[in-house]
Formats: structure tokens, C-alpha cells, sequence
């Protein structure tokens, strides 16, 4: 024992309220950071996946013969080698893990090789002769709908189904086929263990599910496999599904040998589910002075040929069917249609999306009948703490400042009109197309709402543990980090509840903790940063108890001035606290989808301010300003981050990005024909962070990475009609639409 | 067939096997993993490197064709230790989120900064535009790389 005098306890550094930087960020900035892609194992095998050139088919019959044939090949498989559960599925699991005797969508997989090299693997593929019998591919998801081709049905009914108001109007809208393409492909390695057993290393938002379902399908004990978060480049919902995952582990057990496999572009387009493409039909009925009387809306979104997470997505869209707003009587019916289109599943914003497309664009028209402010309507309909949701009927018990967000907004100055005529400030840009005098402004507003963590009674927990070594704390997890920062802020918490500055965070495997749950419904600062903020704290004041001290800090156990236990001694004392951190429950629907169906909610709105050129149906989105709840910001510049790249993608959908199918074929599966916005297309952004106390994530925090993507498609939206006089019911918005309809 | 040609300053001979890239190249034989594949249609800028001064995705190159050539990749740009100031910048500006187009940008970056070293927003942006980036919206590397064109040592 030591004692100093005159001596204060120390002030981290890196705590909540700071944005200190990534620590992930040195080795990605110098090409030293792991990906899946770059992994690798000594005898590795490389795979490749023969995949269904129909929407669907018929397996007539399997030749792996030439396969086999080419040297270097190792192992082909088929749906016979499956050694346990046929199919796999995130909530239901009705995908087979390669098709038996039918192929349900242009793309599925039939088999898997391994190969000594990746070009020998991807010919073997090539070489798989399957004979096929082509069948009637049904891609209509409203014939799905008349044919009960159904995933799930949803129907909403609140309040007096008779009650109708003097102000009308209706409309159609539609949301085109969205993809999340984050830059890193899907890949992985599996390493057999010799015993029977398997190691998988590949991109994911959620180890424990997917274990799950490789357990399921190998017909392993659930301690033979360990699912291993590694490096992966974006996610923005495409992880959530198992794609090469059992494949790999099936390979690596069938060979003995490690087994290797990075999707291609082209491959990443099929090989994962993407947002769903949605056909909404409104009708808004109010009152003369404004009020909102009742809404009605069907929802119809196209699942694709399996489960994934349709049913929820369709559920999201119809509880947030009328959006952050209040409405005494509402009716929502929504389909989630199985067809033989591409799977849809999860994107950031899960159903929000397509419905705030809609409905804002409602609210603009209902406040042009009524000649009222389109702000004003909306804040005088703004749903707030305390309300009732207007399709489920929850009060709303945590802070949603609505009307902040709307008077924020309304506060922040506009740009000047653009006075240059330089290129850069034209919507033809470089191509040198735009006459300046055919450039057309306009300014537009959307307010989108969101939940946040899982809803609808799913037993929402993430597990952490924080050790305590003689270098510092350690936060152990299995939560994904997918880029979004979540190894920065849960260090910051464990600092904050610690009181020390050397906290790391550690990924590690299925085996050795719980889970964390996905890496989405913008959940992880609310649940792991909740276990980690409680288990931190525990520690901390059982340490303290132990040695009977007043303070902890970097040195160590201090009581007073004295310090009784220095770091390395503690660190010594194998001190270790692990937390399941759980939502307040929340309920299923009832018949009438009524219940406490949301653990929390998040507000945010935009304002896309844009310049069309009208005769080349041209859009430059000058800039987009939001406003968005936060709860509290634990790491400004993160949520900042996390804001501008939702924006961005929210931009994307709203005039370029869309997945564009024929008879179930996808037409433009590559960077060159999908279109993702660049530098040149991001338009300038200004948030304020609306920050209130009350909600139950740590320190106040709510989730903050969909929010963004849920209005700013809208809102650029409601700023090109604003600037070309177009009815514009469909996204993405294409120069056609602008210049020729 | 074998090729030599420089890489970061070092002489190196590697063999290449038909069709491979000089990306392949890089990430398959010299194990230099900092230089990302992500579209293999030079659409992204993930794999961008330096090749006898000039910014080229290194996906497009054949890996025969870089013979006899000078490459830098992130790697050579990296020092010994830490940061290079465009990577600090960047660091401290929050412009790396996922990082796979990271590597990319620091390349098309320093690529910039030797033709420019105090470009305007609008010359970044159009001398970043072959690089996608889907996490930040851009804005942190822009506000990094305004910084940086400020302080980079040269």
C-alpha cells in the first residue's frame, strides 16, 4: 500500500459527451485493419456458389461430375449433403440452404465447391451441370395478394371507423427496390476444429442467430460451432440473413480443410436481401381547421420468395403508417407478399421508410387543400410524450419532441439561391448539360418516426462483460461493430461508470458470452451500451466495497488521499462483472393490432433543399437540414457520422438508387448500373441534435442510426415537387419522371 | 508468367497468374491486404493506387501490365508509425466508419494533394468523386482533407 498526498482522483479521458477517436480507426486508415475478405487460413480451400439463372424452376438433375473433374477440386455439395435442418431462416426458416427440387428466385443457390484457388473454385461452379425445367414465375405481389400468397397479413383498427372529415385526399404512391451495398461483399472462413466441431469467421450483424441456424443445419451440438464477429465493411441490414455461412461450414467439415469465400459484386446483389419494394394507397381525412380525423392506408411491400424478415418489415410499415401524428380514428391493412422476386429483408429503417414516403407527402397535400402551412399542419397533428400512437394505441411514456424537431427546422436559415453558374453548382454537373435558365428550386420538408430495439414482445436483450486486467478494463461483447462506432462508445461508457480512461472493447465469440442481439433496429448504444453501463457500474462500486475505497481512477482504489490498491494489484484480482441488459417489455398485437408493441421511439425531421433542371429532369440536392431526437448524444461527432451517411442513402433512394428487375431478374446487379451516390451528389448538411432526458438507454440515449434514412428520402421528394409542379408518387425519382411525364 | 516491378520503394518479383489484376497482385501475392476489392469494375475507388504517378483503381490494371512500374499503395503511404497528416485528419474528423473505402480515399487524397496542396471543397470533391463511400455522406472527408490541405507538410 501506498500513499501520496495532495493528490485528486484523475479525470478520464474518452468519456460519454466526448468524441475521442475510433480506436479502430489507426489500422483502417492504414490498410492494417482485418476484414473478412482479408482472412486467411494455411491449407485453405477457396469456395464459389452455383447459383439459379430462373426465377423459378424445377430441378430436373445435378451433374457435378465435370466439376469433380477439374484439378485442385476438392468437394462439390449439394442439398443432399445438408446434414441437419434443410433450411434456414432469421425468423422463419423456410429457405432451403441450396434448393432441392425447385429454384424460387433468379440467383438461389444450388450448390457449393471448394477448389484449391478462388478462379478453379468459381470454374468448378461454372462447370456444375443442373438441367432445369422452367415453371411460372409469379413476380406480381398483387396477384401474390388475390393468390393468398402471403407471408403476413396486418390490419390496424383505432378508434370510430365511421368518423370521416370535410377535408380529403388520397393517393397512390410506390417505393422502388433499394439496396444497402455496403463496399465490403459478403465473406468468410470456416476452420474445422478436428473434432467434429467448426470456427466461422464471416461478415454478420448478429453471431448468435446465425450459430443458431448453423447449428440447426449442420445437425451440430451448439457447443461444436463458434460464430466469430470479424471485420466487415457496412452491413445497413444486409447482414442480418445467414447467406455463405452454412455453406462454408458444411464445406469446411465435408473437406477437412479450411474453406474460404468472398462474394463478387454481381454475387453480393443476389446474395443478400434487400429493402422491400413497396405499392401504398392513403386516404387522410381532416377536420377544416387542420385537424387529422382519420387515416387510412393499405400496405403492400414484396417479400421475394422467403420469409427473412418480411413479416416484420410489413409490421413496422403499418405501425408507423400514419407517421408522427396524431389521428382520432385510423385503419391501416397491410400484405407481406411471397413471389418469386429477390428475398427482402432488412434495410436501415425496416418498413419506416416506404410509409414516410407516403404519408408525407399525404400531409403536403392535405395542407395545400387546406391552404395552410405545410410545418403549421404538422405541428399541429405532431405526436408527443404522452399521446397515443395513432395506429397501436401506446402512450408514448419517454420524450419525443416532435414539435422541437419542427420549430428547429423551421429556425434554421435557407441557403441563397445559387448565384454561380460553374458546373459544380449545375444538376448536369461536369457532363456540362444544364442551361442555367431551366434550373428550378425547391425547398421541402419530411418528419419521420421510428422504433427503436425490437418490438412486439421478442425477448430484446444484449449481454456484456467488463473485466478488469492490469492494463485497464476490458468491455467484452458480441455485439457487431459494422462502422458505426459502437467499439468507441462503449468504451466511452465503461469510462464514464468506471472513472478510468484505459477501457478496450473485445469481440469475442458465441462461446464465451451471450448475445448482444443484431446490430440494427438502431439498437446497440440503447442495449449494449445499457449492459455495459451496468455492469461497469457494479463493478466498480463491488470493487470499492471490497477494499473499502472511496475512489477508483487509473492508479487505482483510492480512500481519501491514500491509494490502497495500486491498478496493477487490481488488475491482478480477476475482477469481472457480466449484465443481460433488457428493454422494458413490450406486447404482440391484439386483433385490432392495438398494444404496447414499442420499447421506444425516435423523431426526426428534414428539410432537402434542391435545384432541378426541368427540361433534362436533372436533380442537385443542394443541401439537407435535420433535426432528429436523440436523447442524448454520447458521441457527438459519431451521431454526426451517423446522420450525414443515413441522409445520404435516404438521398440515394429518393433519385437514383433502385434495383431494377425483370420477370425476377435483377437488371443492374453491379456498382456500374446501380447507382450509389458519390461525393459530387452528397448534399451539404446541417443537424441539430435535439437532446431531452428520460429515455431508458444509457444516460438518456436513444438509437440513432435510422432515424436519418427514414425522412430525408421524402423530403427531397417534397422539394422537387415543390420546384417542378410534379405529382412524383414514386421513388427514385428518374429524370424521365421530371422532364417527361 | 514473372513480373518485377517496384512496390512502396521495394524491388519485388511476383508471379502473376492469367487474368489476374495488379489488385489481385497486391492482396494475393505481395500481402499487401490495404488495398480493398469491392466492385471489380473501377466504379468505387476501394482498390485506388499510385502507378508511375498516376491515381488508377488497381482492378482495372492487368497485373502483367504492371511491370516494370512504380506502385504506392496505402501501405507505402503509411509511416513507419501512426498517421500520415491526411490520415490523421481524417482520423480526428471522423471520416472512417466501416473503413473499407478508407484506404481509397487516403490514396485518391494524397494523389490530390501532390497536384494540389490547398484544393477548394469543390476540387475535393471532384478529385474523390471516382470513390463511393456508403457509411459517412462524405461530409467528415471533406471537412478532414479541407484541414489537411492546410496542414500537410510539404
Amino acid at each position: 500500500m501506498s500513499t501520496r498526498t495532495g493528490r485528486r482522483v484523475g479525470v478520464p479521458r474518452g468519456v460519454v459527451r466526448d468524441s475521442p477517436p475510433r480506436p479502430d480507426g489507426v489500422p483502417k486508415l492504414r490498410g492494417e485493419f482485418e476484414y473478412a475478405q482479408d482472412l486467411s487460413a494455411d491449407g485453405m480451400l477457396w469456395a464459389a456458389t452455383v447459383r439459379s439463372p430462373h426465377a423459378r424452376a424445377r430441378v430436373v438433375s445435378v451433374d457435378l461430375t465435370p466439376a469433380l473433374a477439374i484439378g485442385g477440386v476438392h468437394a462439390c455439395l449439394t442439398a443432399d449433403d445438408v446434414p441437419g435442418r434443410a433450411t434456414f431462416g432469421l425468423e422463419h426458416p423456410d429457405q432451403p440452404v441450396l434448393a432441392g427440387d425447385e429454384v424460387r428466385f433468379w440467383g438461389e443457390p444450388v450448390a457449393v465447391v471448394a477448389a484449391e484457388d478462388a478462379n478453379t473454385a468459381r470454374m468448378a461452379a461454372a462447370a456444375v451441370e443442373v438441367r432445369y425445367e422452367e415453371l411460372d414465375a409469379l413476380t406480381d405481389p398483387d396477384e401474390a395478394d388475390r393468390r393468398d400468397e402471403v407471408f403476413r397479413r396486418m390490419r390496424i383498427r383505432r378508434g370510430d371507423q365511421d368518423l370521416r372529415g370535410p377535408i380529403v385526399v388520397e393517393g397512390e404512391y410506390e417505393v422502388g427496390m433499394q439496396d444497402q451495398a455496403p463496399l465490403g461483399t459478403e465473406a468468410g472462413l470456416a476452420v474445422p476444429d478436428g473434432q467434429g466441431g467448426v470456427d466461422l469467421y464471416a461478415t454478420s450483424q448478429y453471431v448468435h442467430v446465425d450459430h443458431e441456424q448453423v447449428v440447426a443445419s449442420l445437425g451440430l451440438r451448439p457447443d461444436q460451432v463458434r460464430a466469430h464477429p470479424t471485420g466487415i465493411g457496412g452491413a445497413f441490414g444486409a447482414r442480418e440473413d445467414v447467406n455463405l455461412h452454412i455453406h462454408l461450414c458444411m464445406l469446411a467439415l465435408h473437406t477437412g480443410q479450411p474453406v474460404k469465400m468472398v462474394y463478387q459484386r454481381s454475387e453480393s446483389f443476389t446474395g443478400h436481401v434487400h429493402r422491400h419494394p413497396a405499392w401504398l394507397r392513403y386516404r387522410h381525412e381532416a377536420a377544416g381547421d387542420g385537424r387529422l380525423l382519420r387515416v387510412e392506408a393499405r400496405v403492400l411491400i414484396d417479400g421475394g420468395a422467403y420469409a427473412s424478415t418480411t413479416s416484420a418489415v410489413l409490421a413496422n410499415a403499418c405501425y408507423f403508417a400514419v407517421g408522427p401524428y396524431r389521428s382520432e380514428s385510423v385503419s391501416v391493412d397491410g400484405v407481406g407478399a411471397r413471389t418469386n422476386n429477390p428475398p427482402c429483408g432488412a434495410m436501415r429503417g425496416f418498413g419506416a421508410v416506404q410509409v414516410c414516403f407516403a404519408y408525407e407527402a399525404q400531409m403536403d397535400r392535405l395542407a395545400a387543400a387546406l391552404g395552410m402551412d405545410p410545418l403549421d399542419l404538422r405541428e399541429l397533428n405532431a405526436l408527443g410524450t404522452g399521446d397515443s400512437m395513432s395506429t397501436t394505441g401506446q402512450v408514448i411514456d419517454t420524450p419525443l419532441p416532435t414539435i422541437d424537431v419542427i420549430r428547429s427546422l423551421q429556425a434554421m436559415p435557407l441557403p441563397e439561391p445559387a448565384t454561380s453558374s460553374h458546373h459544380s453548382e449545375l444538376p448536369g454537373g461536369s457532363g456540362l448539360t444544364t442551361e442555367p435558365h431551366h434550373v428550378q428550386r425547391g425547398v421541402g420538408y419530411a418528419l419521420g418516426l421510428k422504433n427503436l430495439g425490437f418490438s412486439e414482445g421478442s425477448d430484446d436483450y444484449a449481454q456484456a462483460r467488463v473485466r478488469l486486467t492490469p492494463d485497464g478494463a476490458v468491455v467484452e461483447t458480441a455485439a457487431i461493430e459494422v462502422g458505426q462506432g459502437l467499439v468507441t462508445v462503449l468504451a466511452q461508457i465503461a469510462r464514464s461508470a468506471l472513472r478510468i480512461s484505459q477501457v478496450d472493447v473485445a469481440h469475442v465469440d458465441t462461446s464465451k458470452i451471450d448475445s448482444a442481439g443484431s446490430t440494427s433496429a438502431s439498437r446497440q448504444t440503447q442495449l449494449s451500451g445499457g449492459a455495459t453501463l451496468e455492469a461497469a457500474t457494479r463493478l466498480r462500486e463491488r470493487v470499492l466495497a471490497h477494499h473499502d475505497g472511496d475512489q477508483l481512477d487509473d492508479d487505482g482504489v483510492w480512500k481519501g488521499d491514500e491509494l490502497l490498491v495500486s491498478w496493477q494489484a487490481l488488475g491482478e484480482e480477476g475482477w469481472e462483472e457480466t449484465v443481460t441488459f433488457r428493454h422494458p417489455p413490450t406486447t404482440g398485437p391484439d386483433e385490432n393490432g392495438q398494444g404496447v408493441i414499442h420499447a421506444d421511439f425516435a423523431v426526426a425531421g428534414h428539410r432537402a433543399v434542391v435545384d432541378v433542371d426541368t427540361e433534362l429532369g436533372l436533380v442537385k440536392v443542394v443541401r439537407v437540414d435535420t433535426a432528429q431526437d436523440v436523447g442524448l448524444a454520447l458521441n457527438p461527432q459519431s451521431v454526426r457520422g451517423q446522420i450525414e451517411g443515413g441522409i445520404l442513402q435516404g438521398v440515394g433512394l429518393a433519385v437514383m438508387e433502385e434495383l431494377v428487375m425483370t420477370d425476377g431478374v435483377i437488371l443492374n446487379a453491379t456498382f456500374t448500373d446501380y447507382l450509389l451516390p458519390t461525393i459530387l451528389d452528397a448534399p451539404d448538411v446541417e443537424a441539430l441534435l435535439i437532446e431531452r432526458e428520460g429515455s431508458w438507454g444509457p444516460f438518456g440515449a436513444k438509437g440513432v442510426g435510422e432515424p436519418p434514412t427514414i425522412s430525408s428520402t421524402a423530403a427531397v421528394a417534397a422539394a422537387i415537387r415543390a420546384a417542378t409542379g410534379k405529382e412524383l408518387n414514386r421513388v427514385p425519382i428518374r429524370p424521365q419522371d421530371i422532364a417527361l411525364e | 508468367m514473372i513480373v518485377e516491378l517496384t512496390v512502396n520503394g521495394e524491388p519485388v518479383t511476383a508471379r502473376v497468374t492469367n487474368p489476374g489484376s495488379l489488385l489481385d497482385l497486391l492482396r494475393d501475392e505481395l500481402g499487401l491486404p490495404g488495398s480493398k476489392n469491392a466492385c471489380e469494375q473501377g466504379e468505387c475507388g476501394s482498390c485506388s493506387v499510385i502507378l508511375d504517378g498516376e491515381l488508377v483503381c488497381s482492378c482495372l490494371v492487368m497485373a502483367a501490365d504492371a511491370a516494370d512500374s512504380s506502385v504506392t499503395t496505402v501501405e507505402g503511404i503509411s509511416p513507419q508509425d501512426g498517421l500520415h497528416p491526411v490520415q490523421d485528419a481524417m482520423l480526428r474528423a471522423g471520416a472512417v466508419q466501416c473503413g473499407f473505402c478508407t484506404p481509397g480515399i487516403v490514396v485518391a487524397a494524397i494523389d490530390l494533394f501532390a497536384r494540389n496542396p490547398t484544393p477548394s471543397a469543390t476540387e475535393i470533391k471532384e478529385a474523390l468523386a471516382g470513390n463511393i463511400c456508403r457509411c459517412t455522406g462524405y461530409g467528415a472527408i471533406i471537412r478532414a482533407l479541407e484541414e489537411a490541405g492546410t496542414g500537410v507538410d510539404r
